[in-house]
C-alpha cells in the first residue's frame, strides 16, 4: 500500500465518515437530509480499533458507507456504528474462528459444500480486503476506500455478480461475507457497537424488546404497533 | 487406561428430551441412572433471563445454543462417488448442545404422525399396488402402529402443555383442527395461539378453496399449564425470538422446563456433564453391551462406566456413529443394501415458499412465535390421491409470523437490490406488509442416502467423522413442483399487491443455508433384523440392553416436525423396560 495514504486514513478515523469528503458525493449530501445523527457520533468513535488496521477501517468504512448510504431512512453505516460492529465481531472468539470446524485437509468443494477454507473470519477478511484493493489499483488506479463514489458502488457490483477477477479469493464468495457482515452490524442489538440509537430498528419499525405481545397481537391485529424501540441496554 | 467406574442400572448417552424422559421413567422405576452429557448445564432462569435472551446476534447469528462443529461435525458429499468435504459450520441443521438439547432452542411444533405415516409402505402397497414404489425408495412401515402409539402420544402433549385444536376426537372429526390426524383420546392440553393477521387471512382463503386449516399444534403453551410431572410452564409472550433460543417465560416445552427437576431431586438419579461418550462396550457374543467409555473434557481424563442398560440419547448423527465407533451392527452398502446401521437417511423438503406482499395490510412480523401459524394438511402424506401424480409423500402449506427478527426478516419484492438506497426504502416500505406461505415436504428413503464414517477427517477424540452421502431425488422435485402449485392456487386467491416467485426445491441438495433440523434414520426401527437396528421397543437387534431413541429410528421421515414421535416413542420405550424387559432381560421381540 502507498505510504501516502496514511493520513487520510488516520482523517477518517477521528473525522467520523459522512463529513469525510469522498465518501459519500457532494451533491448527493445536499440533495438528501440525513436523518438526525446518532447521539454520540464523533465522540464515541474509538480512537483505536481492537483488530482493525488502518487500512482495513478504511475499507469497512467506504463499504458500510456503500450498503448503507446516508439518507433520510438513516445516517451512514459508519455513523450507524457498523465498523466498530465489525472491529469487535473479528476481534471476538467469532472472528477468531470459534464453532467452526478446522481441520484438514483443506479441499477445494463445491459451494452447495460451504466453507472450505482455513481462514478464520477476521483472516478471511483481512485476505479479502487485501486481494479487493490489489484489483482496484491495478483496474482503477486507487484502493478501494479512495474511489469516487459511483467506482465504488460498480466495485462491489462486480464483487456480487461474480466479474471482479481477484487474485487468491473468491470475489463472490467475500462480497457474501461483506453484505452479512454489514447487514448484521446495522440491525444488531446496539450494545454490539452498531444500530447506533436504534436507527436499523426505527428504519423498518422493529420494536426490539421487551417483546411481550401476548395480548397487543389481539388488540394490534392489522394495525400496525409503533412503539420506540427499546434495546438490551435500556433494560439492563 | 480408563479408570473403571462402579456399575449403575443404566447409563443415558446425551441429556436432551428423549434422555430426560428416558431417565425420568427409569428412576422412577428404582434404577439407579447416570446421565452423561457432552455439552455443559443451563440454568434456564438465568442463560434465559430478560433481557439477554432478546439477543438475536447471539442466538439467531452466531447460534449460542448449536453444537461446536469444532468438536464433532460431519462430512457431506452428493453421492457414492464423490469425496465428502466437512461442514465447517452448522448451517442447513443445528444439533443442540448442553443438558436440554436440540429441546432447548427448538420451535416447539409437536405433531403426532398419521395413522398412515406409521404404515408407510403397506398403506401405499395397499391403495396404489406395490408397483407405485420405485425401486430404489427402501421405505418401510413403522415398526409400532398409530394407535398403539397413541396413549404415549397423549402423554408427552400432557408433559409439554402442547397448543392446538385437536380434528379427530376418538373418532369425532372436528372442523377447525386438523380432520386428517388420526383419532386422540384428549383434547390438546392447551387451546391455540392467537394468530397473526397473515395466518389468519391465510386460513380464510384456504377454507373458501375448500380445504381444511388449522392452528400448528405447537409446544409454545397458551396459558399457564401444570403437567403431568406437577412442574408448572407459563404463557408464551409471542416474543418473536423463539426459535434458536431458550425462553424466558416457560413457556416454550424443553427438558428443563418439563422433566429435569424433577429428576435431578431424584437421588437415584447423577447428571455428569462434560463428558464425551467415546464408544460403547460391546460384548458380540453375549449381545450384550457391559457400558460406555467417556472423556471428562475438563480433566481429559477417560472414565469406563459400566451399566446393566444403555440407552442412546444423543442427536440422530451421535447415536448412529456410537454405533459405528463401538463395532455394533453392520455398515450399510448402497451397492447391495446389505448392512442396516447408517440405511435409510433422510431429510424433509424445506425453503420452499412464496412470499406475498400487501400494500394495505400491517402484519407486525415481530409478534408471534413458531406456534402462530395455519396449516392444511390437504396435500400431505397420503392425504390426497397420488394417482396420476408421479410421487409418494406430500407437503404441510403453512403460514402466519413468528420470527420477524430483522439481521434476517428482510423480505423485498424480486429485482430489489440487495443494498444501497433502493435496498433501505424497500426495506423500510415493505417490512410491515409482506407474509410467506411456506412449505414442508416429506422426504422418503432413497438407498444412496445414507451415513457411514469418513475415511479422512476426524473429531476432537481423534475419532472419523460420520459421512453424509445425501441428495434429492425425482420424487422430491416432483412433490415440492406439485405442493407448491396448491400453494400458489392459494396464495392467488389471496390478491396480494405483488405476488413474489415461487421457491422450490431444485437442484443439489445445499448444506449451507438453514432448511430443518429434522434429520432422520441410520438406526431404524423394524420387523426383520435384516433391513433395521431396533425392534419396535427401540430395542437394538444386536445387543438387547441397548436402547436407542429418537428420530434416528424414523424410517423415512414426513412433513411434521420430529419431536412429538420422538417424546412418544420414548415413553413407549420405557414402558416396556419396566414392565418387561427388567422382569426378563433379553429380546422383547422375536424376529
Amino acid at each position: 500500500m502507498a505510504d501516502n495514504s496514511l493520513p487520510r486514513r488516520r482523517f477518517l478515523l477521528r473525522a467520523g465518515t459522512a463529513v469525510a469528503a469522498g465518501l459519500a458525493p457532494a451533491a448527493t449530501l445536499a440533495q438528501t437530509k440525513p436523518a438526525a445523527p446518532a447521539p454520540g457520533t464523533g465522540t464515541s468513535e474509538p480512537e483505536s480499533s481492537l483488530v482493525l488496521t488502518s487500512t482495513e477501517t478504511a475499507f469497512f468504512s467506504a463499504v458500510a458507507d456503500c450498503m448503507i448510504p446516508a439518507d433520510e431512512l438513516s445516517p451512514s453505516g459508519t455513523d450507524c456504528g457498523v465498523v466498530t460492529f465489525i472491529d469487535r465481531q473479528l476481534a471476538s472468539a467469532w472472528g477468531g474462528g470459534a464453532k467452526m470446524y478446522r481441520g484438514g485437509p483443506f479441499r477445494k468443494g463445491k459451494p452447495e459444500y460451504g466453507y472450505q477454507l482455513s481462514l478464520t473470519p477476521k483472516e478471511f477478511f483481512s485476505a479479502g480486503i487485501v486481494a479487493v484493493n490489489a484489483w482496484t489499483r491495478k483496474t482503477m488506479g486507487k484502493d478501494f476506500d479512495a474511489l469516487a463514489s459511483q467506482d465504488r458502488v460498480n466495485a462491489l457490483k462486480g464483487l456480487e455478480d461474480g466479474k471482479a477477477q481477484l487474485t487468491g479469493i473468491n470475489g463472490k464468495q467475500f462480497f457474501e461475507a461483506l453484505l452479512d457482515i454489514v447487514m448484521e452490524g446495522f440491525f444488531a442489538d446496539p450494545m454490539y457497537g452498531g444500530n447506533k440509537d436504534k436507527v436499523a430498528w426505527k428504519m423498518v419499525g422493529f420494536p426490539g424488546l421487551p417483546a411481550l405481545y401476548k395480548n397487543l397481537i389481539v388488540q394490534y391485529r392489522g394495525k400496525k404497533y409503533d412503539a420506540e424501540p427499546k434495546s438490551i441496554a435500556d433494560f439492563s | 487406561m480408563a479408570t473403571k467406574l462402579k456399575e449403575v442400572d443404566a447409563v443415558m448417552v446425551g441429556m436432551g428430551w428423549t434422555g430426560s424422559i428416558m431417565a425420568r421413567e427409569l428412576t422412577k422405576a428404582g434404577l439407579t441412572v447416570v446421565g452423561l452429557e457432552r455439552g455443559g448445564d443451563i440454568k434456564p432462569s438465568e442463560h434465559f433471563a430478560m433481557p439477554a435472551v432478546r439477543d438475536e446476534l447471539r442466538f439467531s447469528r452466531r447460534l449460542e445454543l448449536i453444537q461446536d462443529p469444532a468438536m464433532e461435525t460431519l462430512t457431506f458429499r452428493h453421492r457414492p462417488s464423490e469425496s465428502a468435504l466437512p461442514m465447517r459450520r452448522f448451517g442447513s441443521f443445528l444439533p443442540g448442545d448442553g443438558v436440554g438439547g436440540a429441546g432447548n432452542h427448538w420451535g416447539g411444533h409437536t405433531w403426532r404422525y398419521l395413522p398412515t405415516d406409521h404404515a408407510t409402505r403397506s398403506h401405499i402397497v395397499q391403495r396404489y399396488g406395490a408397483r407405485a414404489i420405485p425401486a430404489d425408495m427402501p421405505i418401510q412401515d413403522w415398526a409400532m402402529s398409530y394407535d398403539e402409539l397413541e396413549p404415549y402420544y397423549d402423554k408427552f402433549e400432557k408433559l409439554c402443555g402442547v397448543a392446538g385444536k385437536a380434528g379427530n376426537l376418538r373418532g369425532r372429526r372436528i372442523d377447525g383442527g386438523n380432520v386428517f390426524e388420526g383419532a386422540r383420546q384428549s383434547e390438546y392440553p392447551t387451546p391455540p395461539l392467537e394468530q397473526n393477521l397473515s395466518g389468519l387471512m391465510f386460513a380464510e382463503t384456504a377454507k373458501e378453496l375448500g380445504y381444511h386449516p388449522f392452528p400448528r399444534p405447537s409446544s409454545n403453551c397458551s396459558r399457564p399449564y401444570t403437567n403431568i410431572e406437577g412442574l408448572t410452564l407459563g404463557a408464551c409472550q409471542l416474543c418473536g425470538y423463539c426459535d434458536r433460543n431458550g425462553c424466558e417465560a416457560n413457556a416454550k416445552a424443553g427438558p428443563h422446563i418439563c422433566v429435569l427437576p424433577r429428576l435431578r431431586e431424584d437421588a437415584k438419579f447423577e447428571m455428569r456433564t462434560r463428558s464425551w461418550v467415546s464408544r460403547l462396550l460391546y460384548d458380540k457374543a453375549a449381545k450384550k453391551v457391559t457400558g460406555v467409555v467417556y472423556t471428562d473434557t475438563r480433566s481429559g481424563e477417560e472414565y469406563e462406566q459400566p451399566a446393566g442398560i444403555v440407552v442412546l440419547s444423543a442427536y440422530v448423527f451421535g447415536n448412529v456413529s456410537l454405533l459405528l465407533h463401538s463395532g455394533i451392527g453392520e455398515q450399510y452398502e448402497p451397492a447391495t443394501q446389505k448392512g442396516t446401521v447408517g440405511r435409510n437417511y433422510c431429510y424433509q423438503l424445506s425453503r420452499m415458499g412464496v412470499t406475498l406482499f400487501f400494500e394495505d395490510r400491517n402484519f407486525n412480523p415481530f409478534m408471534g412465535a413458531p406456534g402462530t401459524q395455519m396449516v392444511i394438511d390437504d396435500f400431505d402424506a397420503d392425504n390426497f390421491d397420488h394417482g396420476g401424480v408421479g410421487f409418494l409423500g406430500g407437503a404441510i402449506i403453512t403460514c402466519g409470523h413468528g420470527d420477524g427478527r430483522p439481521i434476517s426478516y428482510r423480505p423485498t419484492p424480486a429485482g430489489t437490490p440487495r443494498w444501497g438506497s433502493a435496498w433501505k426504502k424497500a426495506t423500510a416500505k415493505w417490512y410491515q406488509h409482506a407474509l410467506n406461505i411456506s412449505l414442508s415436504g416429506s422426504n422418503y428413503a432413497n438407498r444412496n442416502n445414507y451415513l457411514d464414517l469418513d475415511p479422512t477427517y476426524k473429531d476432537q477424540l481423534g475419532r472419523p467423522l460420520l459421512r453424509m452421502t445425501y441428495n434429492f431425488v425425482d420424487n422430491d422435485y416432483k412433490l415440492s413442483e406439485y405442493c407448491m402449485s396448491k400453494a400458489l392456487q392459494i396464495a392467488k386467491a389471496m390478491k396480494p399487491t405483488i405476488l413474489g416467485s415461487p421457491r422450490l426445491r431444485r437442484g443439489d441438495y445445499d448444506i449451507v443455508p438453514y432448511q430443518s433440523t429434522h434429520n432422520t434414520g441410520g438406526t431404524i426401527q423394524g420387523t426383520d433384523p435384516k433391513t433395521s437396528v431396533v425392534n419396535r421397543y427401540l430395542q437394538a437387534w444386536d445387543a438387547h440392553n441397548l436402547f436407542i431413541m429418537g428420530a434416528s429410528t424414523f424410517p423415512q421421515q414426513v412433513a411434521y416436525n420430529p419431536t412429538g414421535p420422538l417424546g412418544a416413542m420414548t415413553y413407549w420405550s420405557a414402558e416396556a423396560i419396566v414392565n418387561r424387559y427388567l422382569r426378563s432381560p433379553g429380546p422383547l421381540v422375536h424376529a
